[in-house]
């Protein structure tokens, strides 16, 4: 109000560049464990979400069914949400998307949800290179059903029951890299620097984006002999990069060695840094990237990361060649032809 | 003459007097993979340019080369188009069928063969006709490659030739069915010719069946079901289709690109339209469902075992309240069953598709006309009612030849149900998007992307409340699933309402209840039974599920109700007990037609007429 004088503000009264606080970008209060993962990276969403500037109306939240699932409904209220069916998050996703391509589309699954019912959805998602950000809070185990290994769950790990997984994990991001996403990345949910950079490069991405984000279960599978536990994941993360991100809004040059810095810049004009831990590693040599992945499974590293990126790729909604209004409002005299060439087809039928 | 086989015993005297004039079922047999469609099309149009009612079917097999291919062309002077069981002229043209093809006729039928066949020792009292094809298609395509894909239509100019079908109408069918090749054209015309000349030269005429012109098919069309299902859906404001191939739906929505692609493009070059072949049914339908979720008119086609597939998905769209449009071609179950037959099998599934208290909106169209017309009633109905509408059609409809009344301009409007838009919601303040203001179940949505910070809201398959917030409360739930139900009963008086045909001597005691393809035999075989039985018959033909007020008083109005369906367990008779008084229902009766050949008129008349002690 212009008669109080100027008070310095409070950070939830702080606003980003569209004038909203972060309290805009609140979701319900959570009804998971505490000390989930989840939460986590829900608060990284929100935190990314606020720093791009990104107007909540435009997001839909789409997910699957799972812990990982739920977690919609606690991040970002005034955007729409739709928590689907079991694995199948990814058609729900793209038929939104096809009906406005206006939308910026975040899909929130879980390592049951994308790698065991739904990788059939899953796969196809990928290949499509559908503008979306897809996020998996990896766990390792059903939470819902109390505990359960999932297909992600490593070789040798141990549920609290004692049994050891006897099976190879599926690793989503060889996979979503092989079958055509465009940026593709592994990061951990107490991470928080890495998992906001990657995320905030994802809201510039134009295709889809698929972060797998180690989130432990505190309650079924964050002990001894679990490789989805903190300690677990503490002690073996290994880090491709160090990152930083500039977004296209924010006119700030920053120097570079090309030498020990790769920079890429998204499709929005912002530009991601990565500072190479590892020599030679180019986040856009696709078999490079599938090489390495192998190449930490086994070694038994959880390699996070940028793994891999193609800012250039067309994506589904271009390959469409659709009209730039959303298809859902488009009105009568655009989706119904004229009287005259229904009488035109009726001729060709005689 | 030596082309003329022996004369038919029995019947042949009375064949000299004998004319059967624009009434005769033509069969062609052959196998899959040789090209005859082009010949059968041209024949089919040949008869309907001369003014008489036709239907052309295709018995198909589930093969893509070298297995029997029927295709039956029926020519009726009083507008039978429905299958009839009897074939009276046989061109048999595939020497593995073609002993069990004449085995099968009845005395008097006329068989056109393939002279190596050889048929005519089969039996001694039928017309038999030979024509040497490869010796008549060599002189007319010097080019021997070409020769299996003309030699088809030798036998329609011999065809044309015995009964007399204009050479005029053969040559402007020919003209149209090639209309892009002038040379395939000017070489299949050549072929015709051919067989007419050998025909005309060398057979002599001793069958009863002629052609003659009339004027029954002045401004009709031709045209498949399942084509004028996607033009319906192109006029119907559709904007999303999302797919999965399986037969018979995938010509819908094949044809449906072709017209989205010459109808649907903008001024600038741009698409006013998305189609998606999807990884499977499932993901077809998650993508209808998102693209209505997020307001696009979306939809897909399949068949019962896609339908399988949809059922955990149509359950989140019946709880969560999403609007599309599934069409069901349905054909022959369960599992696998007959891929390439007809039948109407899908009906009590699809009505309570899913786990749970679920109720489905059905339409059943019976012809082309209403494939196209109920596409839009379709789409209207499923934004009006949140809800998912399925369309029944089947492969007799979806895949078959029907005559058609062109398709009228739709009349109502596109009309897109409770939205609340930004202004309404900056008026309202808020809303809640369950609950039921207006008393008809319905409540408001908004569209994702709506630029308002009170137009979101949590949609779930989860329980829920008014708000649609998350809840395990019992009487949020009841409440819920009472108001569900409260909207499926609105929907009763918006659906489609069904066509009564009575009978000519007042209201009749007996009563037909039937829908979808049925309706060409029952219309045939209500005649038969009149003439034949003095049993007259009203008749009712259905047109959506739920069932409308009048369904209760046609039943109350009759005696005895036939309810005759294309399935073996009375499934729409099943919805019609749940649904009418339990005094009612015992006046129901079940005639059931399970071959997967479209029903027939003589089928019903013989099994009512018996069913009536005739």
């Amino acid at each position: 109000m212009a008669t109080t004088p100027a008070e310095p503000r409070a950070p939830e009264q702080r606003t980003n560049r569209i004038g909203l606080t972060v309290i805009d970008y609140k979701g319900g209060k959570t009804t998971l464990c505490a000390g989930c993962g989840h939460n986590a990276i829900s608060e990284r969403i929100i935190e990314a979400m606020y720093d791009m500037g990104v107007k909540p109306e435009r997001v839909v939240k789409l997910s699957g069914i799972g812990c990982s699932s739920k977690s919609p409904a606690y991040f970002m209220n005034r955007s729409h949400s739709f928590n689907s069916v079991h694995g199948r998050m990814p058609s729900v996703a793209t038929g939104a998307m096809l009906a406005n391509r206006n939308l910026i589309a975040l899909g929130v699954s879980g390592d049951g949800d994308t790698a065991s019912i739904g990788i059939g959805q899953f796969v196809h998602l990928m290949r499509r290179n559908l503008p979306v950000i897809y996020i998996i809070e990896d766990n390792g185990v059903y939470g819902l059903t109390k505990g359960q290994f999932s297909a992600t769950a490593d070789l040798g790990s141990k549920l609290k029951s004692g049994v050891i997984n006897d099976l190879p994990p599926i690793d989503t991001c060889g996979l979503a890299i092989e079958l055509g996403a465009t940026f593709v990345g592994r990061s951990f949910s107490g991470d928080k620097r890495q998992l906001s950079t990657l995320l905030k490069a994802a809201i510039a991405h134009h295709g889809t984006v698929m972060l797998d984000v180690v989130s432990p279960c505190v309650t079924f599978n964050d002990h001894e002999g679990s490789t989805k536990s903190y300690k677990y994941v503490k002690d073996h993360e290994e880090t491709l990069q160090e990152m930083s991100f500039v977004p296209h809004f924010e006119e700030i040059d920053v120097e570079y060695d090309p030498g020990t810095t790769v920079s890429v810049t998204m499709h929005d004009g912002s530009r991601l840094q990565l500072r190479k831990l590892e020599e030679d590693y180019d986040p856009t040599d696709r078999i490079a990237a599938m090489k390495r992945l192998s190449e930490a499974h086994d070694a038994g590293e959880v390699l996070t990361g940028l793994f891999y990126v193609n800012t250039k790729a067309p994506t589904l909604i271009d390959l469409l060649n659709m009209i730039d209004q959303p298809l859902a409002t488009l009105p009568e005299s655009i989706t119904r032809p004229s009287r005259e060439v229904l009488e035109a087809a009726m001729e060709e039928l005689r | 003459m030596a082309t003329m086989d022996v004369a038919p015993q029995g019947t042949g005297g009375q064949l000299g007097r004998k004319r059967i004039v624009n009434d005769m079922s033509i069969q062609v047999a052959t196998v899959n993979g040789s090209g005859s469609q082009s010949s059968n099309t041209v024949l089919l149009r040949a008869i309907f340019q001369m003014g008489v009612p036709i239907s052309g079917k295709n018995l198909f097999p589930s093969n893509i080369a070298g297995l029997p291919t029927w295709y039956t062309i029926r020519a009726n002077k009083d507008g039978y188009i429905g299958r009839k069981k009897e074939i009276d002229f046989l061109v048999a043209m595939n020497a593995e069928t073609a002993r069990d093809d004449v085995m099968s006729l009845a005395p008097g039928a006329s068989v056109l063969y393939d002279e190596p066949l050889a048929l005519d020792k089969l039996r001694n009292d039928l017309v038999f006709y030979s024509v040497p094809y490869d010796k008549l298609v060599a002189t007319v395509c010097p080019e021997a490659k070409l020769r299996k894909l003309v030699k088809n239509m030798v036998y329609v100019g011999v065809v044309a030739q015995l009964l007399e079908i204009e050479m005029g109408e053969v040559e402007k069918a020919i003209r149209k069915q090639f209309a892009k090749k002038v040379k395939a054209a000017n070489l299949n015309l050549a072929a015709a010719q051919a067989g007419f000349d050998y025909a005309n030269g060398s057979l002599e005429k001793r069958g009863i069946f002629y052609i003659e012109r009339m004027n029954k098919t002045a401004g009709k069309i031709i045209v498949d079901g399942n084509s004028a299902a996607a033009l319906g859906c192109v006029f119907a404001g559709c904007t999303v289709v999302t797919w999965y191939p399986i037969t018979p739906s995938s010509s819908l929505v094949e044809t449906m690109i072709e017209y989205m692609k010459e109808y649907r493009i903008g001024p600038d070059g741009k698409a006013t339209f998305a189609i998606v072949q999807a990884e499977d049914e499932l993901a077809a339908i998650g993508m209808v469902i998102g693209a209505g979720w997020a307001g696009a008119r979306s939809m897909t086609a399949t068949a019962g075992p896609g339908i399988s597939l949809m059922a955990e998905f149509s359950g989140l769209a019946y709880y969560a309240e999403i609007p599309g449009v599934i069409w069901d071609i349905q054909r022959v179950g369960p599992s696998t069953g007959l891929p390439t037959r007809t039948s109407q099998g899908d009906m009590l599934s699809t009505a309570f598709l899913s786990h749970g208290d679920t109720k489905n909106i059905m339409l059943i169209p019976c012809s082309a006309a209403e494939c196209f017309s109920m596409a839009s009633e379709a789409f209207n109905l499923a934004e009006q009612f949140q809800t998912l509408v399925f369309v029944m059609s089947d492969l007799d409809l979806g895949m078959n030849n029907w005559m058609s009344d062109p398709f009228e301009y739709p009349t109502t409007p596109i009309k897109r149900g409770k939205v609340l838009s930004r202004e309404e919601l900056e008026k309202l303040g808020g809303f809640a998007r369950y609950k039921d203001l207006d008393g008809d179940g319905v409540g408001y949505r908004t569209l994702p992307g709506t630029d308002h910070p009170a137009a979101a809201y949590f949609t779930r398959g989860s329980g829920h409340n008014d708000k649609s917030n998350y809840s395990e409360r019992p009487d949020d739930y009841e409440q819920n699933m009472e108001r569900l139900n409260r909207k499926f009963e609105t929907a009763r008086s918006f659906v489609p309402r069904p066509e009564i045909h009575h009978g000519d001597q007042g209201k009749s005691k007996i009563g037909i209840i039937a829908y979808g393809t049925s309706h060409w035999g029952i219309i045939e075989s209500r005649d038969q039974l009149r003439n034949e039985y003095a049993i007259e018959t009203d008749y009712l033909r259905l047109r959506a599920y739920p069932f409308t007020r009048e369904v209760h008083d046609f039943i109350e109005q009759h005696e005895r109700v036939y309810v005759v369906e294309q399935n073996r367990d009375a499934q729409m008779l099943s919805l019609l007990k749940l649904d009418l008084k339990p005094e009612l229902t015992t006046r129901l009766r079940s005639i059931s037609h399970l071959d997967g050949l479209p029903l027939d008129a003589r089928s019903v008349t013989d099994e009512l007429s018996t069913m009536e002690g005739k």
